[in-house]
């Protein structure tokens, strides 16, 4: 077996017969880390040590016959995730040197499972950005290409996987920040119903979006990520209750009949013209696995990237107060009282991006502003809730374009916000809406990946990675791989 | 302190009452008082990243008990927000509280005036809300130190309407406020200790100007006494600055106990912008009737309604009913006794007399009361029976008190207290006293009333207290034929 292009089923496989051992594969993946991290960046931490020690576990494990899904697979976090004793910074300046004192439930539950975390992945700071430039351990470099970025906020998470850094990821998608990544890195990536995945220990960027998902080689291995990442936790209010479904035991649904719907407002925007032409020759593969097509309405989509934008910042200002230098994080040298204690350590520990962000939200939730701003942003989103309630009466899934090219240039795109914030263009209704939705690899345009976007009713995550799986049972888009980096 | 003639004062105040919950609001940390600094906060109370708040019922349960002692309006659906503010105590940079879906809309109290009569204060709203830690300033001299215990206690923070006129008004509902919460076991009343604190907003205008005037608002007193004080002072403040034709801008002031005045502390214009908005880490609460209908259960008799049931069921003087309704041990120590031993009025005489003199000696509260009200019931029935005299009822009391007594009739038996009613142990006593003391019997005889207290004091004296005096008094009269 190729264990470049490996997915977690087949690495499953290998373990389970003894082909090699869960400390041979945690080497293996080292092994790679040392040759390439050097160039793609995609980890700001290496837990060499606590790897190798789950490892020899999980080989108990394995040898004494009792081996689950994920035991001794190895996987990297993403860098919000708060593992106890372990740094966890949130790609900021503001938390570069904290140690979590305590482990979020994603992490353990993953931990528990018998996943091997390799370590902690670069991100865009405070999960704020759509090419992972704003964090402050550097720009993450798209492994298909690496003048490119690989997308955000979960950079290094997409980048870790698309390089084989690691099998599988954890990412988080406030607004696009898995499906985006994914797209751009040519790999599956999920964003669950809100709700669905506990936020506990997870680094907040704005609550009312913010939703932990899985970033894979194929959709197989993200219903076997997700089946361990989900499900009710009394530690987080907004986690829903429902019965996590065994979504990898439901993968082999024909689509015959299957209704998706498809928006015409996505192919009218920013899109790409190529990347245009490819997504329809994926919508025309689901058509002849015997899905219908039915034009769909989201009549306030549109609206959506100005909602989100007021709705995101105005939760992250409150959010990120409590980065005040007083308890922990970065503190500025010397300060001279209260004041300066403040100002100094928010604008030294904080990039642009995140202070720009910080200005609009704090803007948007003024007194006089507050309804114009933020209280008709809230509207706009229950209108796009509404649109897709719609919507899901008359379709199962709605499919469209990930974004709105491949992957763009480093730097291009980093003076004008406006140009890097339509990059979530397509996706930012669906987290509005709080809907599920992933993005699967869908060709590739000039050499680059593109994503396939797929939309589903609230808690159908399995009829989504029902289409996705049918999707790549007859193609072979998401079993490339990036060519190696240098 | 008499309000000058031609000007008005009202006066609305914010009650904070910590809710005496075991674990704080939003987390499962311990919420006693005065443990070592930062000892009792955890992740959540420290604003760790990536933390999350999840409500306390029980707060919800003492938020709702008191919503419905004040017969307020509970919002079956009520909602979280937060209210941003920089402060090294607070360690989020936002308090959890609610602004739009307070869970307590409306209500009311009444106060007794000190001229006797009655007024009700309204109740604009009670909601619910975490305290902030505590900056310690005098730690060292050139740092603050931060204290994070009371982080994320409870807070109830009940909204007075600006119906109170003097300060004498807005402490008559303050303690009223405080009976209320500490009655229904919502707060511990503990003012020492900073459970109740009290922001007042005053203001004052001519008697004839319809507008309420410019108010300042008084923050953080933390006693009856400084309410006063800081009331009385700004009154006088706003006057003189009117009078004066000066002109008043709204402030925040604080109070300084030492020199007796309060001192701006931020102007209108500088108030901070708490830019609140719908707290997306907690859903909405929805209380069903259910959950209403249990605490309806739970909730004793306030009270004003059992000091007129007192009154008017059991008979009691109005200053005995309010005195023993007044305090909910007290009353259920009362009622149970009145229940007992049938005899309401000698319970309330009891209770209030020797009971509680020697419930104040000792600095004890009636719960540790070491007598039971089944042990004072034997006791009542032994006087009403005339089986003991009230002289030996009381020192009866006083053994069972002091321990000495197992109950009052073994106690009465052994000690042979039993008053003597019998005419054939007691004449021949006063045949003997009357010959041994013929001068003192020729002038009682003669008149002299006062002599029979001598008599019957020498019966008494000599039956060891047990005589039954009425008695002595008759068999006297009859042997001297008076």
């Amino acid at each position: 077996m190729n264990l470049r292009s490996a997915t977690i089923a087949e690495l499953r496989a290998h373990l389970d017969q003894r082909k090699l051992s869960a400390v041979e594969l945690t080497d293996y993946y080292f092994e790679r880390i040392d040759r390439h991290e050097p160039t793609i960046n995609a980890y700001v931490t290496q837990l060499r040590e606590t790897a190798r020690s789950a490892a020899v576990k999980a080989d108990k494990i394995i040898a004494a016959g009792q081996a689950t899904a994920l035991t001794g697979i190895p996987i990297a976090e993403k860098d919000l995730f708060c593992i106890e004793g372990t740094k966890t910074t949130s790609g900021s300046k503001m938390l570069a040197d904290f140690e979590a004192p305590y482990t979020a439930t994603v992490s353990e539950k993953l931990a528990n499972a018998g996943a091997v975390t390799l370590g902690k992945t670069n991100m865009d700071e405070f999960a704020m950005g759509s090419s992972n430039e704003s964090s402050y351990f550097g720009p993450v470099k798209n492994p298909w290409d690496t003048s490119r970025v690989p997308g955000g906020s979960s950079g290094g998470s997409a980048a870790a996987v698309a390089a084989g850094l690691c099998v599988a990821s954890t990412g988080t998608d406030t607004g696009g920040s898995i499906r985006q990544p994914a797209a751009l890195c040519g790999l599956t990536g999920l964003k669950p119903t809100y709700g669905r995945v506990s936020r506990w220990g997870m680094i907040a960027f704005a609550s009312s979006l913010d939703q932990a998902g899985p970033m894979t080689r194929s959709a197989k291995d993200a219903a076997i990520m997700l089946e361990h990442m989900a499900g009710f936790d009394p530690r987080d209010s907004t986690c829903l209750t429902e019965a996590v479904p065994r979504y990898s035991q439901h993968l082999d649904q024909p689509i015959k009949g299957l209704r998706i719907g498809v928006c015409e407002a996505f192919f009218e925007t920013a899109l790409d013209a190529t990347v245009a032409t490819q997504i329809r020759e994926a919508l025309s593969i689901l058509e002849s696995l015997g899905a219908t097509l039915i034009d769909v309405s989201l009549p306030h989509m549109t609206a959506s990237l100005g909602a989100y934008y007021v709705i995101a910042p105005a939760e992250c200002s409150a959010n990120l107060a409590r980065f005040d230098g007083i308890r922990y994080g970065y503190r500025c040298e010397d300060p001279q009282n209260l004041q300066d204690l403040y100002t100094r350590s928010r604008g030294e520990g904080f990039g642009q991006e995140v202070k720009k962000r910080i200005l609009v939200g704090t803007f948007a939730l003024s007194a006089g502003y507050y309804d114009a701003f933020y209280g008709r942003a809230q509207k706009v989103r229950r209108l796009i809730k509404q649109d897709f309630v719609e919507a899901f009466s008359q379709v199962d899934v709605i499919a469209g374009p990930t974004t709105p090219t491949p992957a763009f240039g480093l730097g291009e795109k980093a003076k004008n916000s406006v140009d890097m914030y339509l990059q979530d263009v397509f996706t930012i209704a669906a987290s509005l809406a709080g809907v599920p939705a992933m993005s699967i690899p869908a060709g590739l345009v000039s050499g680059l990946p593109i994503g396939l976007q797929l939309i589903g009713n609230y808690l159908d995550e399995a009829t989504l990675l029902n289409v996705a799986h049918q999707f790549q049972q007859t193609t072979d888009w998401h079993t490339l791989t990036a060519p190696e980096a240098p | 302190m008499n309000i000058p003639t031609g000007w008005q004062v009202d006066i609305g105040l914010e009650i904070h009452a910590q809710l005496s919950t075991e674990a704080k609001i939003f987390s499962g940390a311990s919420t006693t008082f005065g443990n070592a600094p930062n000892s009792q906060a955890c992740a959540i109370d420290l604003g760790m990243p990536g933390v999350l708040p999840k409500v306390n019922a029980a707060a919800y349960e003492k938020a709702v008990r008191f919503g419905l002692g004040v017969s307020g309006t509970i919002n079956r659906e009520s909602r979280f927000d937060r209210k941003n503010y920089f402060y090294p105590d607070l360690p989020k940079g936002y308090q959890i509280t609610q602004m739009d879906l307070p869970i307590v809309v409306g209500g009311h109290v009444t106060i007794s005036n000190e001229d006797g009569t009655q007024k009700v204060i309204h109740i604009t709203r009670a909601h619910l809300e975490e305290d902030a830690g505590k900056s310690i300033h005098d730690f060292k001299p050139t740092q603050t130190g931060v204290d994070l215990n009371r982080a994320g206690t409870p807070l109830l923070e009940i909204v007075s309407e600006p119906d109170l006129k003097n300060a004498s008004e807005a402490v008559a509902y303050a303690k009223a406020i405080h009976h209320l919460l500490t009655y229904l076991d919502v707060c511990d009343g503990n003012m020492a200790e900073g459970s109740l604190r009290f922001d007042a907003n005053i203001s004052v205008r001519r008697v004839d100007a319809e507008a309420l005037g410019v108010r300042s608002e008084i923050k953080n007193l933390n006693s009856f006494r400084f309410l006063e004080q800081a009331i009385h002072y700004e009154i006088e403040r706003q006057i003189d600055t009117l009078s004066a034709g000066g002109v008043l801008a709204q402030d925040t002031r604080l109070f300084d106990p030492e020199k007796l005045e309060t001192r701006a502390m931020r102007s209108k214009e500088t108030a901070t912008d708490y830019r609140y908005f719908p707290e997306p880490d907690l859903l909405p609460v929805k209380i069903d009737e259910s959950f209403i209908d249990r605490i309806k259960a739970s909730m004793p008799e306030l009270s004003g309604t059992r000091a007129s049931r007192f009154e008017t069921s059991l008979g009691l003087p109005t200053a005995d009913a309010q005195l023993l309704a007044g305090d909910r041990s007290l009353g259920d120590y009362f009622e149970q006794l009145a229940t007992l031993s049938g005899q309401p009025r000698l319970a309330a005489n009891w209770v209030k007399g020797d009971i509680l003199s020697r419930l104040r000696e000792q600095d004890l509260n009636i719960s540790e009361c070491p007598v039971s009200p089944e042990a004072m019931a034997e006791l009542l029935g032994l006087t009403v029976e005339n089986v003991v005299s009230g002289k030996t009822a009381k020192a009866v009391f006083a053994a069972l008190w002091e321990g000495d007594a197992i109950s009052a009739s073994t106690y009465v038996k052994e000690h042979g207290l039993e008053q003597v009613s019998d005419t054939s142990a007691i004449e021949p006593l006063v045949t003997e006293l009357l010959r041994e003391h013929p001068k003192q019997a020729d002038d009682l005889k003669a008149g002299k009333s006062k002599l029979m207290g001598f008599f019957v004091g020498k019966v008494m004296q000599a039956t060891s207290g047990t005589a039954n005096p009425q008695q002595v008094n008759e068999i006297l009269r009859a042997k001297l034929g008076l």
